[in-house]
C-alpha cells in the first residue's frame, strides 16, 4: 500500500489559469425552467500526473483521472485526455475516492424531545399519537422513508466534505424502528441530484427517541416490542381483517430486503441485537458504542459487520483528589482504551466501518482516526472501512467507494497519503463538482526566496523564508520584523527592524519610527503586496517614506523535508482489558479446578446436618465425595480447619445485573425476560459473592400486575450474559399484586387498576384471553391440517404466549404479594383458570393465610424484618417465616435489594431471634429452600455428591454476625477469595493511580480535559422501597412511575 | 436452640391475651430498689464486669459491681448466664414522625416547608403512640434522638425515652441540636434523564454549593450579632432558635457524607466555635485525623450499605467506624433502615465488631458514644453510678442476631414492656393454628 507511505510533500508551483474561478453556475434539473440564458455545461476534467489510489488495492502512479458530467470516464496511466477537456496538472499530488459516512443523520432533521415535554409523572400514555393508518406504538415507524425528508444542507455538508467525506447514508435517527435509510452525495445541488439511492438500508434501535407513548418503558420491553412486531409483519402478510391497513406493518415487510442498519451503541447491547436478528433471521449490521474491545470475542461471535464512531471519551480534570475519588477505574480504563477499539476489530477479523457520527465535531474525524492508527488500526483497513465496505453494504459499490470508469465523480485531491498527519486535503470533487477545502495548500509556497525591493533610489537584496501561509521572515543581517499571509493567489508583506525601545527614542540617523511596522535601522520599512505565479513572485509596495516600489522573489529551494509526527510516535502503553470491565475483574478468568475442601465443618443440609471435621472433594465442577480423610492428587486443597463449608447462597428475589427490571407501561407485560437485558458489569455480582451468593433469581419489578420473565442466574463474575444464565432451569414469570401494582403513591393514576378490585380483574382477563387464544390456535392446527381447507393465520403474540406456558406448567410463579385479600384472590383466580402460583414473594402476611397457601402448594419468599414502609406491610411482622415454617410452608427469605443481598445469612438468622427457628432450619430458608421454589434443587442448595459445586468456606458459624466469605465457589470455579480479594484491592489502586497521573499529564500537556464526572452506579429495584444506597449511586425503582420521596 | 423458645414463649403467654389488641403501657413509675444480679455487665464504656450486680434506687444506679449485697424489698432480676448492657440509643431518627413511609401523607411529620427552619422542633410532633417504638423497645433500644428534616436548616432535635404517655413524659433532652443539611458538591443525574437518555446537568455544583454555603454563614452571622445583644426591638424567632449554639447549649449536626460538605463542616468549627457533629460521614475514614485534630464528632448513618463508588473495598462501610477508632475520632452508629425501621441498630454495631472494633468498642458506639454526642452522657449511655436506670438484658450478644434476644429492659428504672404489635399479632396466628 504504498499510497498510505510517508512521503515528503510534492512541490508544484504551476498554476493553471482560471484554476481559482468558482463555479458560479449550479447544475439543473431539465425539468426546470431557467430564469435567464442557460448556461450548460458538461463538467469535463483530467486530472493528470497524479498518484491515484483507485482503491485499497489499487494505486497508480503518474495517472490520468477524466471525468464528465459527474461521473469518472476514464483512469489509468496511458489515458487520453479529451480534447474538451480543462487538464488539471496534478504532479505531486494524490487523488482518492472520498470518503463514505454510512451512519449519518445529514440533511434529515432528528427530531428532540420537546423541553419538559416528558413528564415522567404524567398519566401514561397507552396508544400512539400519531394520526393515520399507523402502528399502535408511535416508536414503530419503518413507513418514515429519509428520502423523503432529505433537504440539502451545506453548512454541514461542508465539515464532512472536509473530512474527506464525499457520500452519506443518512436517516432519521428517532424511534425504535426507523424507517429507510437514503444513500446521498454531499454536492450542494438540488436534492433531485444528489440522491444516489433512495431506500437504500432500514433502521432500528433500543431507544424509543421522542415517543411519548409510555411503552415500552425499558431494555427488555423495546426488545419484546421488536419481536413482536416481526411477528406483527409475518401475519399481516395474510391480511388480516382485524387488523385493517396497517401502512407501518406494510413499510416494515417492504423494508426487511434493504440491509437492516441496528443502532445498539454498546457492547452487550450489540449482543442483545444481534440475538433478535437470529430469532427472525436477520442479520444486523450493528452500530457500536466504542466499547466493544471489552468483548471483542462476543462481538465477534455476532458474525456482524460493525459500524465504529471514533467518539473516544475525553481525558477528566482529576487533579482534585476529591473529584478524582468518584471517577471510576472503569472509566479511566476506557478513556485510555477506547482508541483501540477498530483496532481491536481489525485483530479479531470483524469487518467495519467507520463514520464521523457522535463525534462533538466532525473536525476531529481525521485527528480521532490518526490515534486509532496510533493504537494498532491499520491505514489500508480504515480506508476500506470508508469506501469500499460501506458502498458494499449499501449496494452502491457500482456508483461510489472507488475511482472506477462509470462510477460518480466523487474524489479527493491531497498533498500526500491521505491519513497522513501533514498531508492536506485540497479538493473535494462531488459529483464532478469542486469544493475546495484548502486550495491555498495546491501550491507549496514554503521554502526560501530571494526578494528583490527595487525603487528609484536603486534595489536591495533580502532572503524570504516561507514558513507557511500565515508566517515568514525577511533576513538581512538579522532577522527582521515580518508580517506574512497568503491564501493561494495573492501575496501581503511587510517587515521592519525590531520595534524601537520605550519612550521612543530616535532611532540612529534622527528618523523617527512612523506607521505601523516602526523604523528600519538605516532606512526605510517596507509593505509589499503582490501575486504568486509558479516560482517567480512581484507586485508592488511602498516605504516607510511612502516611495513606490516594485519586488519580485524567485524561488531557492525547499525545506528539508520534515517526518510525520505519528510515524514517531511509540506504540502506546496502556492497560489491560478487564472481563468484567470493572476493578474487580479479572484480567484471565478463573478456571475450574479439582478441589479438596480439608477438615472443615460442613452444613450439608441434608439429612446429616452439619459434619464435623469434615472433607469435600469437587471435580469437574461437581460434588465428588463428602467424608473423613478423602484425598485426591488431582485436587488443590483447601484448608478448612477451623471453618465452615455451606451450600451457595440463593437469593430468590433479586435485581442485580440487569440493564432494566420494570416495564410498567401496561399492566400485562408477559412478553418482555429479564434474560433479554442481563447486565454482567454489576459490581454488585461481585459484592454479592463476597457474600457468599452463588446463584440470584432477578425477577421483573412490581410495577405491574403481570410482569416480565425472570432469569435464574449464577454469580459467575467475569463471563458474559449468556454465560450468567443458569441452565436448564424451569422458566418462571414475576406477579404483582397490591399498592405498587395500583399505584398508590401517584396521584394521578389511569392504568387499571386503581383497586385490589381491578387487580384480581386484570388476572382474569389476561388469562381468559389466554385460554381463548390457546383455543384459537389448536382450532386453527387442526384446520390446517385439513386438505383443501382455508388456513387460519393467528396472531402470535408473546404476551399471551408466556400465559398459555403458565397454564400449561411449562412456566411458574413468582408473585410480589402482601396482604392476605390479595394472596388468596390470586389463588382463585388460578383455580378458576388451572394454574398454581409456585411462589408468593415478599408475603409479608403470608402468616395470615399459611393455610391457605399450604393447601395451594406454594412456596413462601419473605423479607426477614421489613415493615411500615407503606400501608399495605402495616401488620407486617418479624416471626412471619418462622410461622410459615411451622405452618409446613417451604419458607425462603430474599434480599430485594443488592446491599442486604450480601447478608442473607444475617437475615436469615432473624427467624432464630424472632420465633426461634433452629439454625440449621434457618440457614436453610437461603440455600436449600430457594432451591426447591426455583425447581434446581437437584442441582443447588445442599452439599451432597453429584450436586453442583456451589460452595462457600465461612469463617465462623454462617449464620453469626461475625461470619466472613473466605471462599465462594460456583461450579468448581472459585470466583470470590478473600486472598486474591486483598490483591485486587491493591491492583485497584495502583492502576487507578497510575491512570489520574495519565490523565493529570494530558491535562498538563494542554490536552483538553473535562471536569471530572462521577461514574454513577444505577441500582434497580423492584419499585417496592426506597433504599438509599450511596453516594453515587441512582436508585431506580418503577421508572415511568415515581412512588418515591428521596 | 431449644432454650430461646422457652424463654420467647414463656414472656409472651405472661404478656398478652390472645387477642391481639392496644393493650401495651408504658410502666409505671418504680419506686424502691431494684437489684440485678449474677450478671455479665456490659458497661458501655469498655469495661465488663463478669457476675456483676447493679443496684437502683429511685431510677437511678447506685452501685454496681461484684459483692453487692441485697436489700430486704428490694425487685430482684436474676441475670445468671444472661448479658446486662446499657440502654440503646438511636442517635438521628424520624421515630414517632413518620409512621408509614410511603404513600400516606397523613402519617408524615419530619419534613416542614421553608429552607431555614431552626425553630421547628420535633419534639412537639413525636407521637408516643406509633406503633414502630415497641418494636424498637423490645430489641433494646430505650432512648432516641428524634429529629426534624427538609431544606438547609431543619430545626432542632430532641431526646426522647421510649415508654412514654406523651411527648412531654418522653422527653428526656429538649432541642439539643440543630440540624443543617450541607448542599451538595456532585450533582446526581436525574435517574429518568439517565434511562431515557436525555441529555444529563453535568455543571458543576461547586459554585451553587458555595453560594448556598454562604448563605448559612451570613445567617449564623447575624444569629451571632443577634445572640451578642440582648435586647431586640423585634424578635426573630430564627435567631433565638439558635442561641444555644453560642452558648454551647446546643450541638450543630451537619448532615453531610462528601469529604467537601465536611471540610465545610470544620470551617464552621473555626468561624463560629460551634460544637459540630457530622451526620452521614459514609466518606468520613478518608479525612479521619482531620476530624480527630477539629474535635469533630461522627454519627455514622447506615453500617449495613454499598461501598459509594464501585472501586472501594467491598467492606469498606463495615469498616469505616474501626477507622474512625484507630484516629481517635468520637463516633456514634445509627440505624436509618426505611425497611426494617431502626430495629436493626445493634447488628449495625455487630458488623462494625466483624470488621475491626471489639465487641465492647461496638457497644460503646450504640451507647455511651451516642449519649457524649447527643450531650445525655451525665445521664444515660453506660451502666455506671449516678445515671438512669437504661438497661437491657439479652440472652446472650446482643450483636448478633442469633442470640440477640432480649429478656427485660428498664427505663429510669421502671421494667418497660418488650410487647408490641408484632409480638401480638404473632401471639395471634399462633392462636388460629394453634400452634406453640
Amino acid at each position: 500500500m504504498s499510497a498510505f507511505k510517508l512521503h515528503p510533500p510534492g512541490r508544484v508551483l504551476l498554476l493553471l489559469p482560471g484554476f481559482m474561478l468558482l463555479f458560479l453556475f449550479a447544475k439543473s434539473q431539465v425539468t426546470f425552467p431557467v430564469n435567464g440564458i442557460a448556461d450548460p455545461r458538461l463538467n469535463i476534467y483530467a486530472f493528470t500526473n497524479a498518484t491515484i489510489v483507485k482503491d485499497g488495492q489499487t494505486t497508480l502512479q503518474n495517472a490520468t483521472l477524466v471525468i464528465r458530467e459527474g461521473k469518472i470516464v476514464a483512469v489509468g496511466a496511458n489515458v487520453e485526455v479529451p480534447k474538451d477537456a480543462v487538464i488539471i496538472n496534478c504532479s505531486g499530488k494524490y487523488i482518492y475516492p472520498s470518503f463514505i459516512d454510512i451512519y449519518s443523520d445529514y440533511g434529515v432533521a432528528t427530531p428532540e424531545r420537546q423541553r419538559n415535554g416528558f413528564d415522567f409523572r404524567a398519566p401514561a400514555q397507552f396508544n400512539s399519537n400519531t394520526k393515520g393508518a399507523y402502528n399502535w406504538n408511535q416508536a414503530i415507524k419503518p413507513e418514515v422513508d429519509a428520502y423523503k425528508l432529505f433537504a440539502t444542507d451545506d453548512a454541514k455538508a461542508k465539515p464532512l466534505r472536509e473530512s474527506g467525506f464525499g457520500t452519506v447514508l443518512t436517516h432519521e435517527k428517532d424511534g425504535i424502528a426507523r424507517g429507510t435509510g437514503v444513500v446521498v452525495t454531499l454536492a450542494d445541488e438540488k436534492e433531485n441530484l444528489v440522491i444516489v439511492k433512495e431506500k437504500a438500508s432500514a433502521h432500528y434501535s433500543l431507544s424509543k427517541g421522542v415517543s411519548t407513548q409510555s411503552y415500552p418503558s425499558s431494555m427488555m420491553g423495546v426488545i419484546a416490542l421488536l419481536r413482536q412486531t416481526y411477528l406483527d409483519a409475518q401475519w399481516y402478510k395474510s391480511k388480516p381483517a382485524k387488523e385493517g391497513v396497517n401502512i407501518s406493518l406494510q413499510a416494515w415487510l417492504d423494508n426487511q430486503n434493504l440491509p437492516q442498519i441496528f443502532d445498539a451503541n454498546d457492547k452487550w447491547n450489540d449482543l442483545r441485537a444481534d440475538r433478535i436478528g437470529d430469532e427472525f433471521g436477520v442479520q444486523y449490521i450493528i452500530k457500536g458504542g466504542g466499547n466493544e474491545y471489552q468483548r471483542i470475542d462476543d462481538i465477534a461471535a455476532t458474525k456482524a459487520t460493525y459500524i465504529l464512531a471514533l467518539n473516544y471519551p475525553q481525558a477528566q480534570d482529576v487533579e482534585d483528589p476529591n473529584d478524582a475519588r468518584f471517577v471510576s477505574l472503569a472509566d479511566m480504563k476506557h478513556w485510555e482504551l477506547a482508541p483501540t477499539n477498530p483496532a481491536a476489530f481489525e485483530k479479531a477479523n470483524i469487518p467495519f466501518c467507520l463514520t464521523a457520527a457522535d463525534l462533538k465535531d466532525v473536525k476531529q474525524f481525521l485527528p480521532s482516526l490518526r490515534k486509532a492508527f496510533e493504537y494498532g488500526l491499520s491505514e489500508a483497513k480504515a480506508f476500506d472501512a470508508l469506501t469500499k465496505t460501506p458502498a458494499t453494504l449499501l449496494g452502491v459499490y457500482d456508483k461510489v467507494g472507488s475511482l472506477d470508469a462509470g462510477k460518480l465523480a466523487n474524489f479527493l485531491i491531497t498533498t500526500g497519503p491521505v491519513f497522513n498527519e501533514k498531508t492536506i486535503i485540497l479538493q473535494n470533487w462531488v459529483q464532478g463538482e469542486k469544493y475546495g477545502v484548502k486550495e491555498e495548500d495546491w501550491n507549496d509556497i514554503k521554502g526560501t526566496y530571494t526578494l528583490t525591493v527595487t525603487s528609484t533610489s536603486g534595489s536591495s537584496t533580502y532572503t524570504l523564508d516561507v514558513k507557511s501561509d500565515n508566517s515568514a521572515d525577511v533576513i538581512s543581517n538579522d532577522t527582521l520584523t515580518t508580517r506574512f499571509s497568503y491564501d493561494g493567489k495573492l501575496v501581503k508583506l511587510s517587515f521592519s527592524s525590531p520595534a524601537p525601545k520605550r519612550g521612543g527614542a530616535p532611532h540612529e540617523g534622527g528618523e523617527q519610527p512612523h506607521g505601523r511596522f516602526g523604523g528600519m535601522r538605516g532606512g526605510a520599512s517596507f509593505r509589499l503586496s503582490g501575486t504568486v505565479n509558479g516560482n517567480v513572485w512581484n507586485g508592488n509596495g511602498e516605504d516607510s517614506a511612502g516611495n513606490n516600489l516594485i519586488w519580485t522573489a524567485a524561488f531557492v529551494k525547499a525545506p528539508a523535508a520534515g517526518t510525520d509526527s505519528t510515524k514517531k510516535k511509540f506504540p502506546p502503553r496502556v492497560g489491560k482489558v478487564l472481563y468484567p470491565f470493572d476493578g474487580y475483574g479479572w484480567e484471565e478468568m478463573p478456571k475450574q479446578e479439582n478441589l479438596l475442601i480439608k477438615n472443615a465443618t460442613v452444613w450439608t443440609n441434608e439429612a446429616e446436618g452439619r459434619l464435623e471435621n469434615t472433607d469435600v472433594l469437587v471435580k469437574n465442577g461437581k460434588i465428588a465425595q463428602i467424608g473423613k480423610n478423602l484425598s485426591d492428587a488431582t485436587a488443590k486443597v483447601i484448608d478448612g480447619t477451623g471453618k465452615y463449608l455451606t451450600p451457595g447462597i440463593i437469593d430468590e428475589h433479586s435485581h442485580i445485573a440487569a440493564a432494566s427490571i420494570n416495564e410498567g407501561a401496561q399492566s400485562v407485560t408477559s412478553e418482555v425476560r429479564i434474560g433479554d437485558n442481563l447486565n454482567p458489569d454489576d459490581i454488585n455480582i461481585y459484592r454479592q459473592l463476597s457474600g457468599g451468593v452463588t446463584s440470584s433469581h432477578i425477577l421483573h419489578g412490581s410495577a405491574n400486575t403481570i410482569g416480565g420473565q425472570t432469569q435464574l442466574i449464577k454469580l459467575r463474575w467475569g463471563v458474559d450474559d449468556e454465560g450468567l444464565k443458569f441452565k436448564n432451569w424451569d422458566p418462571f414469570i414475576k406477579f404483582a399484586l397490591g399498592e405498587n401494582v395500583k399505584r398508590t403513591t401517584s396521584n394521578n393514576n389511569n392504568r387499571f387498576p386503581d383497586t385490589r378490585m381491578g387487580v384480581e380483574e386484570v388476572l382474569a382477563d389476561a388469562f381468559s384471553r389466554a385460554k381463548d387464544y390457546e383455543n384459537e390456535w389448536k382450532l386453527a392446527e387442526a384446520n390446517n391440517k385439513k386438505k383443501g381447507a382455508t388456513p387460519m393465520v393467528v396472531r402470535r403474540d408473546l404476551e399471551l404466549d408466556a400465559l398459555v406456558e403458565i397454564l400449561n406448567k411449562k412456566r411458574f410463579i413468582t408473585c410480589h404479594s402482601y396482604v392476605q385479600s390479595e394472596i388468596t384472590a390470586l389463588m382463585r383466580v388460578g383455580d378458576k383458570y388451572g394454574f398454581k402460583v409456585n411462589t408468593f414473594t415478599h408475603i409479608l402476611e403470608g402468616y395470615k393465610v399459611a393455610d391457605k397457601m399450604k393447601e395451594e402448594g406454594a412456596n413462601a419468599s419473605t423479607f426477614s424484618d421489613w415493615w411500615a414502609y407503606k400501608t399495605e406491610v402495616q401488620d407486617a411482622i418479624a416471626y412471619n417465616a418462622t410461622i410459615m415454617q411451622k405452618m409446613g410452608l417451604n419458607v425462603c427469605i430474599n434480599s430485594d435489594d443488592a446491599e442486604q443481598a450480601r447478608r442473607l445469612n444475617q437475615e436469615a438468622a432473624k427467624s432464630v431471634k424472632y420465633g426461634g427457628m433452629s439454625e440449621d432450619d434457618a440457614f436453610k430458608m437461603v440455600t436449600l429452600n430457594p432451591a426447591k421454589a426455583l425447581h434446581v434443587a437437584d442441582r443447588v442448595g445442599s452439599i451432597k455428591v453429584g450436586k453442583d459445586a456451589d460452595l462457600v468456606l465461612w469463617s465462623d458459624n454462617p449464620l453469626s454476625i461475625y461470619a466472613k466469605a473466605l471462599k465462594t465457589i460456583v461450579d468448581g470455579i472459585v470466583y470470590y477469595d478473600v486472598d486474591h480479594d486483598e490483591a485486587m484491592r491493591k491492583y485497584i489502586s495502583q492502576e487507578r493511580n497510575r491512570l489520574i497521573q495519565k490523565m493529570i499529564a494530558e491535562k498538563k500537556s494542554g490536552g483538553s480535559v473535562m471536569p471530572a464526572r462521577p461514574s454513577f452506579q444505577v441500582i434497580l429495584s423492584c419499585g417496592d422501597h426506597d433504599h438509599h444506597d450511596g453516594l453515587i449511586t441512582i436508585d431506580v425503582s418503577d421508572e415511568v412511575n415515581t412512588n418515591t420521596n428521596k | 436452640m431449644k432454650k430461646y423458645f422457652i424463654i420467647i414463649y414463656s414472656l409472651l403467654f405472661v404478656a398478652v391475651s390472645a387477642i391481639a389488641q392496644d393493650d401495651v403501657y408504658p410502666a409505671k413509675d418504680f419506686k424502691g430498689v431494684l437489684i440485678i444480679t449474677n450478671a455479665t455487665i456490659h458497661v458501655g464504656n469498655g469495661q465488663v464486669i463478669e457476675n456483676g450486680t447493679i443496684k437502683v434506687e429511685n431510677g437511678k444506679i447506685i452501685q454496681v459491681g461484684q459483692n453487692i449485697s441485697a436489700d430486704n424489698g428490694a425487685k430482684v432480676v436474676d441475670a445468671k448466664g444472661k448479658q446486662v448492657y446499657p440502654g440503646l440509643i438511636l442517635p438521628v431518627t424520624d421515630l414517632g414522625l413518620k409512621e408509614i413511609a410511603n404513600g400516606v401523607r397523613g402519617s408524615n411529620d419530619y419534613s416542614e416547608l421553608g429552607d431555614f427552619n431552626p425553630s421547628v422542633r420535633s419534639i412537639v410532633a413525636y407521637n408516643t403512640d406509633s406503633k414502630i417504638i415497641g418494636t424498637l423497645r423490645a430489641n433494646g433500644i430505650l432512648l432516641a434522638s428524634v429529629t426534624p428534616q427538609g431544606g438547609t436548616i431543619s430545626g432542632s432535635s430532641s431526646v426522647v425515652q421510649l415508654d412514654a404517655w406523651n411527648y412531654e413524659d418522653a422527653a428526656y433532652k429538649m432541642d439539643g441540636a440543630i440540624h443543617l443539611n450541607m448542599p451538595t458538591f456532585i450533582s446526581r443525574p436525574n435517574r429518568f434523564a439517565i434511562f431515557f437518555g436525555l441529555p444529563v446537568d453535568h455543571t458543576d455544583p461547586t459554585q451553587k454549593a458555595l453560594e448556598k454555603i454562604d448563605e448559612i454563614k451570613s445567617f449564623f452571622r447575624e444569629a451571632q450579632a443577634y445572640y451578642n445583644e440582648a435586647s431586640h426591638k423585634e424578635t426573630n424567632l430564627k435567631f433565638e432558635a439558635v442561641k444555644g449554639l453560642f452558648s454551647k447549649k446546643q450541638k450543630l449536626f451537619v448532615h453531610c457524607d462528601q469529604v467537601k460538605q465536611m471540610l465545610v463542616a470544620i470551617d464552621f468549627v473555626k468561624e463560629f466555635g460551634f460544637d459540630v457533629v457530622i451526620v452521614g460521614g459514609s466518606e468520613s475514614f478518608q479525612i479521619a485525623p482531620l476530624l480527630k485534630q477539629n474535635n469533630i464528632a461522627v454519627i455514622l448513618q447506615q453500617e449495613h450499605e454499598l461501598p459509594a463508588t464501585e472501586d472501594d473495598d467491598v467492606d469498606q462501610p463495615y469498616k469505616t467506624p474501626f477507622q474512625l477508632q484507630q484516629a481517635g475520632v468520637l463516633f456514634a452508629l445509627n440505624d436509618e433502615h426505611d425497611e426494617s425501621r431502626y430495629r436493626n441498630l445493634m447488628f449495625n454495631a455487630g458488623t462494625a465488631a466483624a470488621y475491626g472494633l471489639t465487641k465492647e468498642q461496638a457497644l460503646q458506639a450504640i451507647t455511651l458514644n451516642s449519649a457524649k454526642i447527643l450531650g445525655i452522657d451525665d445521664r444515660t449511655g453506660s451502666i455506671e453510678v449516678g445515671k438512669d436506670a437504661n438497661i437491657v438484658i439479652s440472652d446472650g450478644d446482643i450483636l448478633d442476631m442469633r442470640t440477640s434476644i432480649i429478656t427485660n429492659a428498664f427505663i429510669q428504672g421502671r421494667e418497660v414492656s418488650l410487647e408490641n404489635k408484632q409480638t401480638q399479632l404473632y401471639q395471634r396466628y399462633m392462636y388460629k393454628y394453634g400452634l406453640k
